[in-house]
């Protein structure tokens, strides 16, 4: 069963193996970062996305509500199935990691779901070595994702439903929480997880951005950071917003072996909502700073055109990749 | 049993000599290609692949400076080719250019990272591979590398006449001294020579294998420095026995004084090759400081080689054409040293040439050591072993006065 939904996967993503065609791979894609004075990778070398089998600039965007049901007493069920997979990921241009994923892509999909539903999340683990998924927010402890408790450990081939009520309204995480915890982290099983208060949030252009790292020579230090795994995509590839609109960023920091990260806006400064679960913000800043596990939800309105930069405030990081830029027209 | 067979069978071959000597000594050889082949077109049968990620290791082999470029030279010490993927300086991702393909076992590639670098400031490179690794390279002050051009060639050259030329030529204006002194005195100061060269050669020694840690290892690393030594050592041994030889076909009887003191100017010629190798690669590198304080140091230091080559000729009348051709035996390696270090470093050599200095200086010790030998026949005799120990004590406390 695992197999073939990985198989499944597999085929659904398109994509080339690099492998088949190093030398496209390594086309002249060369991005503005290179040449405006930014660090950045190497000029004529880029990601290629597709092989990986997903792309930071969908990531941004893609909200996963899973599927709905009502139950007889009106209540709704939302289910999403789930998948651990080893694959390797380009995480900088050129170089390979061996990763273990949710569903193929780091960060896993970004659930998002409504105040009150009933959530039934089936894990499948098809990869070579045992995972949970554990969440943040407020369910039965048996229900929480940890070895030795309800499930706990799920054996490569095995799977479990996770059960639990959307509770509290927020931005919450979820990650793998088999020991070594700092591998099973650092190499890729984690994502954002939204519950969406039962009257909304006003309208707005959201995007979720996952804050994190790869320790590609295993020193327990990062050798490139970034939002949504790729370093400097969204440097070559802005992040498209328009002016005077509301603009909303799901700010969720994973990254391991690092005490903080943080987020920096540019030209701007933003009403800052700590884990967006209260309706008023804590205060209007333009940096803020997180810890593993911390996250925040981000508004504001850009008054003027152009480009405006993102980054984190750890000069290290940011030039380790995690910058990029907002293009507002 | 196999080797009686063999035995055997060769007995009949060499009577009827029906195949030349050459074809049976190829033979083995034609074996082991045909084997070697068939296996390659088989593809190495049962072996499969190798376990485990690639082993990658690369040696960084020069580093030039230029204003806003760092410049690398990687060598390939492992098994597998290596790919650099990314290169970041004091954790920054950088522009560079070169080394676009992967780099086979042994080759070598220049990396060409835009890096606006300050001088006098630390900067640590890191070589990102294909696989994740990463290839740390420390710069532990930058400062530009000097243009090699005439001038540049001619400060070398001055450097070397400063610390091998003179310092020799002076050491040897002891000759009409040594001339004079009674004949227990003379083998005193033949186990000083003796104590300044045993200092001479364990310094090369541990220099080579200093360098040979920073080289690439592919090339055998320390290995190098033995294998120098054995080279220059035999080498020497063989030039000796030649002259040694014709000397005495000439002169019936008579200690070959000439013939040591030409090879003591030769093993101390090529110790001051390699340290000149070593002045010239500091100085490229900026770890050197030109001062009066270490011409002074090497003078001194120097000088005492001097003594070592005009000690053998205490008996002998050379013109001074001879002894001024013994001092540029001796001394001018020094100047070629400079140019060699400061236009083509390369760790791996440098480490050779100590090897060899090394070598050639324990052929000239075992050769002057019979000139120690008090009417007795002892060699070790209290005088010579204090002689001995001075000699080094003296190279030691003049050493302290320069490190390179």
């Amino acid at each position: 069963m695992v197999g073939a939904g990985a198989a499944a996967l597999h085929a659904r993503v398109p994509h080339t193996h690099p492998w088949e065609d190093a030398a496209t791979a390594h086309t002249a894609h060369t991005g503005p970062a290179a040449d405006r004075g930014h660090a950045a990778f190497r000029a004529g070398g880029a990601v290629d996305h597709r092989a990986n089998g997903f792309d930071p600039h969908e990531v941004l965007r893609d909200f996963d509500w899973g599927t709905t049901r009502r139950l007889p007493s009106g209540r709704v069920v939302r289910e999403w199935e789930l998948e651990a997979v080893d694959r390797e990921i380009e995480v900088m241009p050129g170089v390979r990691f061996a990763a273990w994923t949710y569903n193929g892509r780091i960060p896993g999909p970004t659930l998002r779901c409504r105040e009150g539903e009933l959530l039934r999340v089936t894990f499948a683990n098809g990869s070579t070595h045992s995972h949970t998924m554990h969440f943040h927010g407020i369910h039965p402890a048996e229900m929480d994702g940890v070895p030795g408790v309800g499930a706990g450990h799920i054996r490569p081939g095995a799977r479990t439903v996770y059960e639990f009520e959307a509770d509290p309204a927020g931005l919450h995480l979820y990650h793998c929480h088999v020991r070594p915890l700092a591998e099973h982290i650092a190499k890729g099983l984690y994502g954002a997880f939204i519950v969406d208060p039962a009257d909304g949030r006003p309208e707005a252009d959201e995007v979720v951005m996952v804050l994190n790292g790869f320790d590609t020579n295993f020193d327990r230090a990062n050798e490139v950071y970034a939002a949504n795994t790729v370093g400097f995509t969204y440097m070559d590839r802005p992040v498209v917003a328009q002016r005077d609109a509301l603009v909303r960023v799901y700010l969720v920091n994973v990254l391991e072996y690092d005490l903080v990260n943080s987020f920096h806006l540019h030209g701007n400064l933003f009403d800052y909502f700590p884990t967006g679960t209260s309706p008023r913000p804590s205060e209007l800043t333009d940096t803020v700073m997180l810890c593993q596990g911390q996250r925040g939800i981000l508004e504001w309105r850009f008054p003027t055109p152009g480009r405006f930069m993102f980054h984190a405030h750890q000069s290290e990081f940011t030039e380790l990749g995690w910058q990029g830029f907002f293009e507002v027209s | 049993m196999e080797a009686h067979g063999v035995t055997e069978r060769r007995a009949p071959t060499v009577r009827r000599a029906s195949p030349p000597a050459w074809l049976l000594g190829v033979v083995p050889l034609l074996l082991v290609a045909a084997a070697l082949a068939g296996f390659a077109a088989l593809d190495g049968p049962g072996l499969g692949e190798r376990r485990g990620p690639p082993a990658e290791e690369l040696a960084v082999e020069r580093t030039v400076l230029r204003p806003g470029l760092i410049e690398l030279t990687v060598r390939n010490d492992g098994p597998d080719a290596v790919r650099v993927a990314q290169v970041t300086v004091n954790d920054a991702f950088v522009q560079f250019d070169g080394a676009r393909e992967p780099i086979a076992r042994l080759a070598a590639a220049t990396v060409r990272i835009r890096q606006p670098w300050v001088e006098g400031e630390a900067y640590e490179v890191a070589l990102v591979t294909s696989s994740g690794g990463t290839v740390a390279h420390e710069i532990p002050v930058a400062v530009l590398t000097p243009t090699r051009d005439g001038s540049f060639f001619g400060l070398m050259a001055l450097l070397g006449v400063y610390v091998g030329v003179i310092p020799v030529a002076l050491g040897m204006l002891w000759l009409p001294w040594v001339r004079r002194v009674p004949p227990a005195w003379l083998r005193a100061i033949m186990g000083l020579t003796i104590g300044l060269l045993a200092f001479l050669a364990l310094d090369a020694t541990l220099e080579g294998l200093e360098l040979a840690g920073e080289g690439s290892q592919a090339f055998g690393g320390p290995a190098l420095v033995l294998l120098g030594g054995a080279v220059s050592y035999l080498l020497l041994s063989g030039v000796g026995s030649w002259l040694g030889g014709r000397r005495q076909a000439a002169r019936a009887a008579g200690a070959p004084a000439g013939t040591l003191a030409v090879l003591v100017a030769v093993g101390i010629g090529l110790h001051n090759l390699g340290e000149g190798v070593a002045i010239g690669a500091a100085y490229s590198a900026g770890a050197l400081a030109l001062g009066a304080f270490l011409v002074v140091g090497f003078a001194l230091h120097n000088t005492t080689e001097g003594l070592a080559i005009v000690a053998p000729l205490a008996r002998e009348r050379p013109s001074v054409g001879r002894l001024a051709a013994l001092g540029l035996i001796a001394g001018a390696p020094a100047v070629l040293g400079a140019w060699i270090g400061a236009a083509a470093f390369s760790a791996s050599l440098a480490a050779f040439l100590f090897g060899f200095g090394a070598g050639a200086i324990a052929q000239v010790i075992v050769l002057l050591a019979p000139s120690m030998r008090d009417d007795g026949g002892r060699t070790l005799h209290p005088a010579a072993v204090c002689a001995v120990l001075g000699g080094m004590a003296i190279m030691f406390s003049t050493g302290l006065l320069v490190s390179v």
